[in-house]
Formats: C-alpha cells, structure tokens, sequence
C-alpha cells in the first residue's frame, strides 16, 4: 500500500543523501573543511534520522543519532575533523547504506552486522565528551521566591532542567500521513521524555468526531542534551500549521505565563506544569498571581507570545532554510517521473515495430508512384523518427551515474597503497544507454585500479623519475562518429613493452620471431591469464580482469584499445555504440543482396572507377586506404557488372572502404540479434527487417575495419611502399 | 471485518482486529457508535487482536469512552495487544484507558 511507496521514497532519498554526504566527506579531505561541507554532511545524516525516525525504525535512528552527534560537535568546533574521523564517517555511511539497504529488504529489525556496529559506535563515541552536569539551578527558585513576581519577569528562570514542549499538532497532520505518535517517538530517541500529559480537551462527542482528524495535544517534559534547534527540527514537517512551543531549560516564568494564558482553563494546565515537574507550586502561584496582575495592567497576554519572540534567530533561519530546501525539492520531485525500466523497452520495442511498418508502407507508396501517398508516408517517416530518437533519449543516462563512484573508490585505494592519486573527472555528462551504464562499472573498476596500483607510481619513484609527487587519474568521456569514449588515463610509468612481450612468450601467447606492432603487444595484456605484476597485490596483478574487461566491453559490441607511452602514462580507451537497439543505417547491395552500414560511421561515397585500386589498396585524394569487396567476403556469385561503388568507413582513428555494387541510400535499422547459429561469424554485427519484409545483413564496420588494417599490415610494408613511390613518380 | 461481537452475561464484548489506524478510523467509528447504542449498559472493548494502533486509533478510544459516559454507559478495554500498551504508555494515558477489567468473568 502507501507505506509501501514511502518506504521505497525513503529509501531512495537516504541513498541519495549518503552520496552527498560521501561527496562532502571527500571533498572537505581535498579542500580542507569548510562550513558548507560540514553542513551538508550534517542534514544528509540528520534528514535519514529523521526520515526514518517518522517510520520508527530504531536501528538506523540510533546509529544516525550518534553520528549526528559527532558531526554536531564537528559543526560547533568543539571537535577539529580530521583523517582519521573521515575515515570513520565515511565508514558509517557505508553502515548507514547497509541499514538502508535493510529497510529495502524489509529486514529493518535486524542489525546487518552488529560486530561492526560496535566498533563504528565505539568510535565515534571518542569523539564524543561524557554529557555534561546539568548546571544546578536551585538557587534560582530561592531569589525567584523572595524577590516577587516583577523580578521574575526581568530575569528569573524556573528551576526544572527540563525542556518544556507544548504540541498542538495542525488537524490535518494525520491526513497529511504524519502521526503524532511518530513525532513523540522520534523525540524520544533525542533524549528521556519525563512526562507527558495528553490533552483531549478538543476531542469532540463521537458522533461529532471527524476519525481522520487529529485532535489531541500533548506537554512534555523533556530531559536531552540535545539544542534547541536539534529540539525544533524533529517537527520541521509540521511546524507549518502546528502550534509548536519549545521552552528550554530554565525558562523565565513568563514563557510559562504565555504558555498557560493560551488554555482555555489555565489552571489546568498549571496543574499539569506543575505535574511534569516543569514549575514548581511556587513558580505557578507566582506565574498566575502575574498573570491576573497583567490583566490588571491592560497589558495583552497575547502579546507576549508572539511566535518571533520564543524563537531565537538561529532557529527561525533553520526552519527558513528547510522550507526552502522542501521547495527545491519539490520542484525536482516535478522534473522527473519515475519509469520502469521494462515500460521504456517495450515503448523502444513498439518504437521498433513501428520503424519498419513505416519503412513497408514507404515501400508502396514509392511503387504506387502516387505523389500524395508519397508525400504523406513521406512526412509520417520524419515523425516516426523523431519518435524513434526521443524514445531512444529516454534510455540516455548521464555516464556520470557511473564516474560518481569513483572519487571514494580512488580515495580508499590511494590509501591503501600508500600513494598520492588525484581523479580527475571530465565528461560526465556525456550520455549513453542505461543498460551500458551498468555493465560498465565493472569493467571500469578493474581498469581505474590497475591503473592505481601497476601504472601510478609510488611516491618516491614518481618524485625521482622528476614528476609531481601527486599522481594524477583521469575519467573522461566523450561522443565521436556515432559511439561514446571512455577513457581512463593515469600519469603512471606507462606499459613495459619488452617485459609484456617476454611475458607473452614465457606463456606461449606468442613467438619469439613475431613481429609485433607496438599495439599488438599491449592488446596482450587482455588475454586471459595475464600479468606482468611481480608481486600480487590485493587489488590487481592476479591476472583475472583486464580479459574480464574485454569481454564485457565486447558483449555491449564495443572495444578497448590501449595507448601508453614509457614513463608518461597509460590511456585505455572504451569506445562503444550508442544504441543497442535501433541505428540510422545505409543500405548498400551487392548482388541481390541488401547490406546496412550503420550511418554515423559512413564517411563518403565515391566512385570506384577511375581510382587507382590494386592490391586491396585504393588511393584516395593521394592516401592509401584499404577496402575489402563484399563479394569477395561474402564469397556471392561475381556479376558483369562494372560499375562499383566505394563506402569510405571509420572506425576510432581507421578508415577503411567497402566497396559494393549499388548504393541504395539511408535507412532506419531496427537491429535484430542473429541466432546462436551466426555467433561465429566476424563481419555481421546483426540483421534488420526491410521495408518489403526481407532481411538484411548489418554489416560489423568495427571489425571489418580492424581486419582491413590487419591485412594492410601483412601486405608488408614493401608492397604498400612500393605502391606509394609508383603512384608519387606517376603524378610527378 | 475488523470487529466481531458476542454477548456475554449481559453485555457487549467487541473484538477488535488488526489495525486500529487511521486507515480503520472512519469506518470503525460508525461501527463503535452503533454497538454503543446497541449495547445496555456495558461494552467490553477486547484489544488483543490490534496489531498496529495510531493517534487515530487512540482518540478513537478516548473518544468512545466520552461518549459512553455521556450516555451513562460504560466502555471497558481488555488485553491490550503489546503495541496498544506501547501507545498509551508512550501517552500516559494508562489511567484512562488502562482499564484493568472489573469483573473476572466466571472462567
């Protein structure tokens, strides 16, 4: 039910706020501490409390309360934060996001790890001072009683040490979902609730009772440590329509005066002042003698309880800035709705469906040479594809969903290894498929700490090889043709090109006699099983990972290449598609056969005839650039045909071209996985459904690239020379 | 239905289940007037069966013993379920809604 969607709106905000508060936390240990960190830190622990203090769930109440404690001191500068208590706290966040999770599961009431907890509590526990005596105040009684009422007023406080709190809670606090019983609840985690009168006075006859409105009120005294601002906040949801009145310890009877003048029948509540042990007999008489005496003077009671009066400064800019913060919530909560994920793939499924009905109907109306048909499938098609790349914008997610998790990852490692990393994030914003966003962090992990532990030098090293002491790591991101970069860079000792290569022989992925380019052997380190780390540290160097990571980024039909230059740093590069599920294409055929290129990687078209082409070389503007003839690849019939045409394609930083027998122009390819039975096929990344029903074949432009190269590079250098200096002295 | 009644010597004993909220309050209020004015001169309230009990819940009873006694009648609550007691112990309101039950009952 509701509470269902609460709890799951808790759950979420509590997240939320731990990142911020994670992010706080890292940021007051690179740029030192400052008020607005330390604040923000404090309202992410203290909205959690009292979050979860509204649905009584006391484990996470009870941890937070001390946290919060030691950040209130932190944030009165009687406690100086430093590592050691950054290192503590962002450990209880991660115990808060255990107790969170909890709430998820529904397993609030047991501890996820009670060992832990213990020792977290113990230490934030040093942080904090044993409670403080309570001032004695006896004294006060004594002058108050001799000194008469006038006196009182000037000066004199009440002897209780408790808090006094006046509630009248709004009518609608029940509707609104709050019970007051929560509030009481959640107050008596801040400290002892001595004694509470519940008020029933506007409880009316049954019959005349609205059952969902609230009509009771409650006086409480209130033993706690805690301030008054800390008092005020655990009714920051009601205070709005609430009558909410907070009397400190030792508040001058006056207070206590406004208090009882606001009763229907004061000496009711006298009595029950006097119960709670709030006002001594002595202070009542006093009080109401003053009372009678102010009427006496024509002086308005009412005037002394003017709301500004009983509230410090402090505390009507705290409820200020939560009423704000509660506005910019709302208008975020407005922003956005929230989705499930498995609505938007079937709306991208029908998107899809929808693509090639509209491609079939294209289809006819081209052959029925009716202009106005044409026309109007004509405009439908320019729709359909706005619709095609807004359903497609709503799977897009900031990669910074991904990067966000890095700073604390870098931090605690650096640590642990003793070095001095900084992370530099760019490019966050930079947007791909959800569902990559996930598979990704994995992979990324594993890059990001080897880059920690086997690129980045120590301290020392990095001080002698003449670089900045500090390390540097960076995580930048960025569209190019039609995929997304990823890149994790570091400023590291780079790639040791013979030691992997001697590795690589030593474990028989290669000969001694291979003649390996520069980028072959750093692709080795992808195999399974490699590793060049001496010494294996708990973080990398077992060997399982890089090939992990290969694997994972060729799943999304993406590719990791890796550049790293000898004491300068290692980059690897993640470049993957932008879409898994439906691409602009561009249709070419060779035969009968149609073929999509997907669009974002075509470059140019041109003629084949009158290029000099030999040898799989073409020379294009005076640059060699190697094409491959489909026909040849897909091994179809040759026809007498002469005319061919050439697809000029890119892929990262290499060009290659396609050469086929028509172009047939842009399309929009709903991509369909091939069957188990072509997994073993290189050159097809896929099938799509055309217009007229027929299937064709989604050309792998990544691969057919690479493999272009390759055969590039087997040709020798000799032969491509030889080409070259052909051609140079032909022009000449 | 989260109120079932039996007589027994002579007066009314309610049984009250599952949540006594503010989900419950509207509905079980029309109940309670009803089998107040059913009853002769006493209802016993039977708490054992609340699982779950609000600030509706508790003016809900408070209300209902007002009204009894305004019609001369009396309302008695009886074993209270452990989150009631936690409720009106929190409440301090044992004294009004305590109601240790007067008469046995023969067993």
């Amino acid at each position: 039910m509701d509470m269902d969607m609460a709890r799951d709106a808790l759950v979420q905000e509590a997240r939320e706020l731990l990142v911020a508060m994670e992010n706080a936390l890292l940021e007051i240990e690179t740029d030192g501490a400052s008020s607005e960190a330390i604040n923000a830190i404090f309202r992410a622990a203290h909205t959690i409390k009292g979050s979860a203090g509204l649905f009584a769930f006391d484990l996470i109440v009870s941890f937070t309360h001390i946290v919060e404690s030691v950040l209130d001191r932190v944030r009165n500068g009687k406690v100086q934060i430093d590592d050691a208590m950054l290192s503590l706290l962002l450990n209880c966040g991660d115990y808060i996001g255990a107790l969170v999770d909890a709430i998820q599961n529904r397993t609030e009431n047991e501890e996820p790890d009670a060992a832990r907890r213990v020792v977290l509590e113990k230490q934030l526990g040093a942080y904090l001072e044993p409670p403080a005596e309570a001032p004695a105040a006896a004294a006060l009684t004594a002058t108050a009683k001799e000194e008469g009422p006038q006196q009182i007023e000037g000066s004199g406080g009440v002897s209780s040490d408790n808090w006094h709190l006046s509630l009248r809670f709004s009518p609608d606090v029940l509707r609104n979902g709050l019970d007051p019983l929560s509030f009481l609840h959640y107050l008596s985690s801040m400290g002892r609730i001595v004694y509470l009168h519940t008020l029933t006075d506007n409880l009316p006859p049954l019959s005349q009772l609205d059952a969902e409105a609230s009509y009771l009120g409650f006086e409480i005294d209130f033993d706690s440590d805690a301030d008054r601002a800390k008092i005020e906040s655990v009714f920051d949801f009601v205070r709005e329509d609430s009558q909410i009145r907070i009397l400190p310890p030792h508040s001058k009877i006056d207070e206590y005066i406004s208090l009882i003048a606001l009763m229907p029948d004061p000496g009711r509540l006298g009595d029950i002042l006097v119960r709670g042990g709030a006002l001594t007999e002595v202070e009542l008489e006093q009080a109401l003698q003053q009372q009678q005496g102010q009427e006496i003077g024509q002086k308005p009671l009412g005037a002394m309880l003017i709301e500004q009066q009983l509230v410090p400064e402090p505390v009507v800019s705290a409820a200020l800035s939560r009423q704000k913060q509660n506005e910019e919530k709302k208008s975020h909560e407005q922003k956005f709705i929230k989705v499930e994920v498995s609505k938007l793939d079937q709306l991208i499924d029908l998107v899809g469906e929808l693509v090639i009905a509209g491609a079939g109907a294209n289809l006819i109306a081209n052959r029925k040479k009716d202009a106005q048909f044409e026309e109007a499938t004509q405009a439908i098609s320019v729709l359909v594809e706005h619709i095609r790349d807004a359903a497609l914008t709503l799977r897009m997610v900031p990669i910074g969903e991904v990067f966000q998790r890095f700073p604390r990852v870098v931090r605690d490692i650096s640590r642990e290894l003793g070095k001095e990393i900084e992370l530099i994030v760019t490019g966050a914003e930079t947007e791909l498929d959800k569902s990559m966003v996930e598979k990704l962090a994995d992979p990324l992990m594993h890059i990001v700490r080897n880059s920690m532990d086997h690129g980045i030098e120590g301290t020392e090293d990095r001080v002698l090889a003449g670089k900045s002491a500090t390390g540097m790591l960076r995580l930048n991101a960025y569209h190019e043709s039609g995929s997304i970069v990823i890149e994790v860079s570091d400023d590291g000792r780079g790639l040791n090109r013979e030691k992997i290569l001697a590795k690589a022989i030593e474990r028989g992925l290669v000969t001694p006699d291979h003649n390996l380019s520069e980028k072959d052997i750093f692709r080795l380190i992808f195999e399974a099983g490699f590793s060049t780390a001496e010494q294996v540290t708990n973080l990398s160097g077992r060997g399982v990972g890089m090939d992990v990571v290969k694997k994972n980024i060729e799943s999304l039909r993406g590719e990791v290449e890796i550049l790293s230059q000898a004491g300068q740093g290692t980059t690897t590069r993640i470049r993957l598609p932008l879409t898994l599920a439906i691409i602009d294409g561009f249709q070419v055929m060779v035969n009968d056969e149609v073929f999509v290129i997907p669009l974002d990687l075509v470059i140019e078209c041109v003629d084949l005839a009158g290029h000099d082409a030999r040898h799989n070389i073409v020379k294009l503007r005076g640059e060699p650039l190697p094409f491959v003839r489909l026909r040849e690849l897909f091994e179809l019939p040759p026809i007498q045909h002469n005319r061919e045409s050439l697809v000029v394609v890119q892929f990262g930083q290499q060009r290659a071209g396609l050469v086929v027998d028509r172009l047939l122009g842009e399309f929009q390819a709903v991509i369909k996985p091939l069957g188990s039975l072509f997994s073993g096929i290189k050159s097809i990344s896929g099938s799509t459904i055309l217009g007229d029903g027929r299937v064709a074949l989604i050309l792998d432009v990544p691969h057919l690239v690479q493999q272009t190269a390759q055969q590039q590079h087997s040709l020798t250098q000799s032969a491509v020379a030889g080409l070259l200096t052909n051609n140079k002295t032909t022009e000449r | 239905m989260p109120i079932s009644e039996q007589t027994r010597d002579g007066h009314l004993l309610l049984q009250l289940e599952g949540g006594l909220t503010i989900f419950q309050a509207a509905e079980l209020k029309d109940e309670l007037l009803q089998a107040l004015a059913h009853a002769e001169h006493r209802i016993e309230l039977n708490l054992a069966a609340v699982e779950e009990i609000d600030s509706a819940g508790v003016q809900l009873l408070l209300a209902l013993k007002h009204e009894a006694a305004s019609q001369q009648k009396t309302v008695n609550y009886s074993h209270h379920s452990p989150p009631v007691l936690a409720a009106i112990d929190l409440l301090n309101l044992a004294a009004t809604l305590g109601d240790p039950l007067l008469i046995p009952n023969a067993r």
